[in-house]
């Protein structure tokens, strides 16, 4: 049995999974479709919830990213977990309680205003819409490694398969099938990380073997952090646990990410399916304790994939290399520059050239030689496919890999049994569908709900709203699909990344004033969204786009980070212009004191 | 239901939020950014970890997690205090 079979056979079996669970809790009234009857269980919801905020990019991409940038890659790991306790103690038991089904339903009632409403509705969808053409790509490009396909055939069968159940099933079609994604990720993440730590480490614990030592050598027993730290060094990285940003920065970042986190829809309205406000809190323990199961995990199999990628890459002979590294020189995921023509790759970081860069090849990503071009042009003089790219002969680094690959190809570099592969591929899937499903019904609540019923027609029936909602998810997964096939250039490649500085700088503050002072008022609230985002936008498009220079950084923080300051002065803005105008009216400052007392939460689709 | 005192409740709670986000707060910007040099130097190593690179890594997210089951006991001991616990 080759890879090829076990990947069709693993994958096949979690799809026939999540369709039959799909067919079988398939909503059929709207609030069914918006909130799976508001009668989940903790535990289950818990896990669905988890699925669905570990996207695509955090399944293949954090371990990465970890793995390069060691201590740096912790404002990720505390950012997105430090966030969700953001959400479970200021937010969501209190928009539970009070009772909507959507985030825009919430912050229209609260500042008793359309524009309100309309202006969290395009941020709700903005901020979906960036996410969601990331999964699709992703997914298109798992599809297309998998079965040798294209990646535009790869984004239509997942595009497909996403609208069959969320579409079609709603909030409760999602949720459970949510919660079977949720178990295949978790194992095919955990499982190769227990594999990889025991070659290591002989810890069966990954997290255990972070900390502990490095034996698989035949050199003195060191820790296994110490070996890292001398790898970077040697080689020319900064030191594995020092990292390289500003204090002031990582600050400023980590507490970006934290308050985006807690300002996203798509996790919000996940805790409109349970009962009561106690089973909100109960839910998001479970939550954090499976996503904390997949986190605590990344920053293990990074240290692993890095040591074990220098090991078997770094001044090995072409020849010698092992099979993986041609597939991955074939998906364009790997590549190999023979600066100095000896024959072996060389692998080296920035300090080891005089400009400090360690850039293989000209330009910021490989291309290769048509496939009609002369051989010699296409295979190098040892088998190596080569470059279109000029070589950056100003550094000795001879060795280029994407990000991504380092969960990819982890079980490889460790040799691992073909069906753990193969249990991988499948969890990469499952983490890119959930996450889409997810978004897919936020974006079409968006506008069935808040849109068509409570801005443009009013006079909906229940039955109406749920067809709009089903046409509205078709409309955004083609858009999406559109998007995910032909990525528009590097502007929305970039603002995905920024996604979080204005969930942060807009709905973070917004909502939170909300719902602890009674005194915010329409004006506040509008002008402190408005300067919020406009400044977070204006200070990234500037030094992103419009070729502003790190020397004019803010304090020297970086756009990455600036959400942050975006947010005071949201929180300025805000109390200052509510000083100066009317207090809301009276039923507004009970609907406040309301929210605060836990109990009567009702069903979160009584409209 | 004779104990509903509304603001009573409301100021509770404001007290254990106000003191759970410290614990958040310190547990990471504290340890893990703002005096990671520090521990890193000074605090005992876990394991073969520097403690402000392991907060960072490991220790902050399990902080994390401790700190929503003791949010969510805590938060429901007090709605039973006040009587608005709800029947399941």
């Amino acid at each position: 049995m080759t890879q090829d079979h076990l990947n069709f056979i693993f994958i096949g079996i979690s799809f026939a999974i999540y369709i039959g669970i799909a067919v079988k809790s398939r909503a059929a009234s709207t609030k069914e479709y918006y909130t799976a009857g508001g009668g989940v269980s903790s535990f289950a919801n818990g896990m669905a919830t988890a699925a669905d905020w570990m996207s695509a990019a955090t399944f293949i991409s954090m371990a990465g990213t970890v793995a390069i940038s060691g201590y740096d890659a912790s404002r990720f790991l505390m950012g997105w977990t430090g966030g969700f306790v953001l959400l479970t103690i200021l937010m969501v038991p209190y928009l539970r309680k009070f009772g909507k089904a959507t985030v825009p339903d919430f912050i229209g009632d609260r500042y008793y205003s359309k524009l309100a409403r309309g202006v969290a509705v395009v941020c709700a969808i903005f901020i979906c819409m960036t996410y969601i053409m990331g999964q699709m790509r992703g997914v298109g490009v798992v599809f297309s490694q998998l079965f040798g396909i294209g990646v535009p055939a790869g984004v239509l069968i997942g595009a497909s398969i996403v609208f069959f159940y969320a579409g079609l099933g709603g909030m409760k079609g999602i949720t459970y099938t949510q919660v079977a994604q949720y178990c295949v990720m978790a194992f095919a993440y955990t499982i190769p990380a227990i594999f990889i730590a025991i070659a290591m480490t002989g810890h069966v614990i990954p997290q255990l073997g972070l900390i502990g030592d490095f034996t698989a050598s035949s050199e003195p027993v060191v820790p296994f952090l110490q070996k890292l730290n001398n790898i970077n060094t040697e080689l020319g990285f900064a030191e594995y646990t020092s990292g390289k940003l500003s204090t002031m920065n990582m600050f400023c970042i980590t507490a970006a990410l934290m308050c985006g986190t807690a300002g996203l829809p798509h996790v919000i309205v996940r805790f409109f399916t349970v009962k009561n406000v106690a089973a909100v809190r109960k839910s998001a323990c479970w939550t954090l304790l499976f996503i904390a199961v997949i986190y605590l995990t990344a920053p293990a199999i990074g240290a692993f994939a890095r040591v074990n990628l220098v090991e078997k890459l770094h001044n090995t002979p072409y020849s010698e290399v092992p099979g993986w590294f041609q597939e991955f020189e074939l998906t364009g995921q790997m590549a190999w520059v023979d600066k100095n023509g000896d024959g072996k790759i060389q692998y080296f970081g920035p300090a080891k050239s005089e400009l400090g860069s360690a850039s293989v090849f000209q330009g910021a990503k490989p291309s290769y030689p048509g496939y009609d071009a002369p051989e010699n042009q296409r295979i190098g003089r040892h088998g190596e496919r080569l470059l279109a790219n000029k070589a950056d002969d100003s550094n000795p680094n001879e060795l280029w890999f994407g990000n991504d690959i380092m969960v990819m190809a982890n079980p490889h570099m460790a040799g691992l049994p073909m069906w753990v592969i193969a249990l991988l591929m499948a969890g990469c899937i499952a983490a890119a569908l959930s996450t889409a499903a997810g978004l897919l019904l936020v974006l079409s609540t968006s506008i069935s709900h808040d849109l068509m019923k409570k801005i443009i027609k009013p006079d909906l029936t229940d039955e109406e709203e749920v067809n709009y909602a089903r046409f509205a998810s078709f409309a955004a997964l083609i858009v999406a699909a559109y998007f995910g096939i032909n990525p528009p250039s590097a502007f929305i490649a970039k603002t995905v990344a920024f996604a979080f500085g204005l969930a942060a700088s807009s709905f973070f503050p917004t909502l939170l004033i909300g719902i602890f002072s009674k005194r915010m008022n329409r004006e506040g609230a509008i002008a402190g969204m408005l300067s919020g985002i406009s400044f977070t936008i204006g200070y990234i498009v500037y030094f992103q786009f419009l070729g502003g220079h790190a020397d004019q950084y803010f304090l020297g923080i970086t756009p990455e980070g600036i959400g942050f300051v975006g947010m005071l002065i949201n929180f300025g803005v805000s109390f200052l212009v509510s000083a100066f105008t009317p207090a809301p009216p009276q039923e507004v400052q009970d609907m406040v004191e309301n929210i605060h007392i836990p109990s009567g939460a009702g069903d979160a689709s009584e409209h | 239901m004779e104990n509903n005192h509304p603001r009573a409740h409301r100021r509770a709670c404001l007290r254990i939020v106000i003191a759970l986000l410290s614990i958040w707060f310190f547990v990471s910007f504290g340890c893990a950014i703002l005096f990671r040099d520090w521990l890193d130097a000074n605090a005992p190593q876990v394991g073969s970890a520097p403690f402000g690179f392991w907060m960072a890594q490991q220790g902050a997210i399990i902080c994390f997690v401790l700190l929503l089951i003791v949010y969510a006991f805590l938060m429901n001991r007090l709605d039973a205090k006040h009587g608005y616990t709800e029947a399941k």
